[in-house]
């Protein structure tokens, strides 16, 4: 059953759809990646390019969609097959959650305490109370949370939303998890405990060496943290490959997009590139490749041929895209395709 | 929070005196005489208004109001309420003797209320919009649509009546008042009385319910591999009560208002048969004194959910 020569996650094909009242939004279409053993993989893309209904889909967490295709496998099992209760065993357990807003992740009326010896006597069931809240303590302290044995009793509200993250951090790292999935764990966040949340999820990595997810729209987190990075638009992953050669060399034009969009301190830029157009409408979306209506390269195949995941470039690492002339992105400097 | 307790139990008394107020002019404002109503129409004769007036005199319902209020509230700072016009005995007595058989109507019933409307509306809520649900909201409508004297008299009619299973009428049959056949006696009103505010509390629990599960601290109770019957009663229920602690509590006055309805359906010696046969006297002594009460239960039931509040949810800091 347990395949040790695959990937620790691999989502394969996966395509979620939500039914709403002006129709079928495809919200994932054919995503594909994988991740290994105790490796970062940062997730990028727009709002609604599905990364983060991805990352939900992992756990089984998306209550109105529906999977119509493809499959999420954990150390080889399906996870959209598993029956509820194997599914509970693994979530919290071998795969771990932290979540984008700390303010209303955590149950208000649970003391903070009792929320993380919730997590770790779920799944360890001989665990005493008394053990279980001294582990709860070491976490606490473990993710730097200062007077750890006093903040164990108190609430959500008497913590700051920088405190609340470590909590929730610490909640997911309780159970010495092989993956943990972080969804925008920063995005709530002031700048000032971004960087802080930031090391403490390095710090989380290292100590528990669980593979993680980063699912997040700020490239600055994925350059800073991740080994490799999936780059989704419109349900669909449009490239992949380590973070250093993804961001050097992209071969997709979204991606050259979203790094023009930013601003940067290392180089002289004087004007940002914002990506002209919107998001495709995922309940009609554009024939061909999404990209094309915004794409300077676009032209007549790519309106009508969707492009596939391929690989492109001769590097050590395998670096994909789903673009039909990613090769004359090769041929330019970054910052002159447009 | 003794600094709160202690601060609104003054405002409630400043409260309750104003009512006191407020319901005594009211009361002797209404048309009628409560002397007349002792006299049958028909024995009405010439020498009645000589006698009346005596008795008014008596009574000190010739002194003007204010002075009636005044010699009232200096007995009511002693505990004295009066005396009932009509049988000459303290209202007080009355009332108190009156409140066994009310609280533990209203006791039961809530009960009841609360053990059909959070379990029907829990599952009316992780289930909605299926047949539970559907068959929950036809439940919880129908109850609020018909009055609960018409179910307590269908009820006679099928469990006394008919089948024969239970008293209709009374707290206990005379020469008996075993506990046994006090909870026979009580299934009945309790049980309608229950039904009409669980209909209600049931729609209340559900909708609460409902928004609590849409809550991310509900997805992060999911992820951390609680299974969905603790998902829903150590994590959403939990929060979605906590706005129930005030329906709840306004709910129970109104109770007692059904409750003074469904007393004289079933001859249940309590409050509200009380307070019905005072307002056909006219017997202001006897009304003032239930007025009272109720107006103390009123206040009792919101300082009791404020620090009910304080003490479920620990955001809730009162000062």
């Amino acid at each position: 059953m347990v395949n040790e020569t695959e990937p620790l996650l691999v989502v394969d094909d996966l395509a979620v759809e939500f039914r709403t009242d002006e129709g079928v939004v495809k919200a994932v279409d054919g995503a594909a990646f994988t991740v290994d053993r105790g490796e970062i993989v940062g997730v990028v893309g727009e709002s609604g390019s599905g990364k983060s209904v991805t990352a939900m889909s992992i756990l089984g967490l998306v209550k109105s969609g529906r999977r119509v295709r493809g499959a999420i496998r954990f150390r080889g099992r399906d996870l959209g097959t598993l029956p509820a209760k194997e599914l509970r065993a693994i979530r919290g357990a071998e795969i771990a959650m932290i979540f984008q807003d700390p303010m209303t992740a955590l149950n208000p009326v649970v003391s903070i305490g009792r929320q993380i010896v919730e997590a770790l006597r779920l799944h360890d069931r001989k665990l005493s109370k008394a053990a279980a809240r001294d582990r709860a303590i070491e976490l606490l302290a473990l993710v730097g949370m200062p007077d750890a044995a006093a903040r164990f009793k108190q609430y959500p509200h008497e913590f700051s939303g920088g405190m609340r993250q470590r909590a929730m951090i610490a909640m997911a790292i309780a159970n010495g998890p092989s993956l943990l999935i972080a969804d925008e764990p920063t995005t709530a966040l002031d700048v000032t405990i971004q960087a802080q949340v930031l090391d403490l999820l390095r710090i989380a990595q290292q100590e528990t060496q669980a593979a993680t997810l980063l699912i997040t729209h700020d490239l600055g987190v994925v350059a800073e943290l991740a080994d490799r990075v999936v780059v989704m638009y419109a349900g669909r992953v449009v490239e992949q490959g380590d973070v250093t050669t993804v961001f050097t060399a992209p071969r997709h034009p979204y991606t050259v997009g979203l790094l023009e969009s930013l601003p940067r301190l290392d180089r002289d830029v004087d004007e940002l590139h914002p990506i002209p157009g919107s998001p495709p409408s995922l309940l009609t979306p554009p024939p061909g490749c999404p990209f094309h209506p915004r794409c300077p390269l676009a032209r007549d195949r790519c309106r009508t041929e969707r492009p596939e995941l391929r690989v492109v470039g001769n590097g050590t690492t395998v670096h994909r895209t789903a673009c039909h002339f990613a090769e004359e992105l090769a041929a330019l400097p970054t910052e002159v395709t447009r | 929070m003794t600094a709160f307790v202690v601060r609104r139990i003054l405002v409630n008394i400043v409260v309750f005196i104003l009512i006191g107020i407020g319901v005594f002019l009211l009361v002797r404002a209404a048309p009628g005489d409560p002397v007349r109503m002792m006299i049958r129409p028909e024995d009405l004769q010439e020498g009645s208004e000589a006698f009346i007036q005596a008795r008014r005199e008596e009574l000190g319902l010739n002194d003007p109001v204010l002075v009636q209020y005044a010699r009232w509230f200096l007995d009511a700072l002693t505990g004295n309420l009066g005396d009932s016009f009509v049988n000459r005995q303290p209202v007080g007595g009355l009332l108190l003797e009156r409140l066994g058989p009310t609280v533990l109507l209203m006791s039961t019933a809530l009960a009841i209320s609360l053990l059909i409307a959070i379990p029907l509306g829990t599952i009316a809520a992780v289930r909605r919009n299926t047949g539970v649900d559907y068959a929950a909201a036809a439940l919880s409508l129908g109850v609020i649509s018909v009055p609960s004297f018409f179910l307590g008299i269908v009820a006679i009619y099928v469990f006394s009546l008919q089948l024969g299973w239970l008293p209709s009428a009374g707290m206990s049959t005379p020469g008996d008042g075993t506990p046994g056949d006090i909870v026979r006696h009580l299934i009945m009103p309790a049980a309608i009385l229950g039904l009409a505010s669980a209909g209600p509390l049931t729609r209340y629990v559900r909708g609460s319910l409902i928004d609590e599960l849409s809550a991310d601290y509900v997805r992060t109770a999911e992820a951390k591999g609680a299974a969905p019957v603790r998902v829903v009663t150590r994590h959403a229920l939990r929060n979605s009560l906590i706005p129930l602690i005030t329906i709840i509590m306004i709910n129970i006055p109104q109770m007692l208002a059904g409750a003074v309805v469904l007393e004289q359906v079933f001859a249940w010696p309590g409050m509200g048969q009380l307070a019905v046969r005072a307002v056909t006297a006219q017997d202001y002594p006897v009304i003032v004194g239930f007025a009272l009460y109720v107006a103390a239960l009123v206040l009792i039931c919101n300082l009791l959910a404020d620090i009910a509040y304080a003490a479920v949810d620990p955001r809730v800091k009162v000062t």
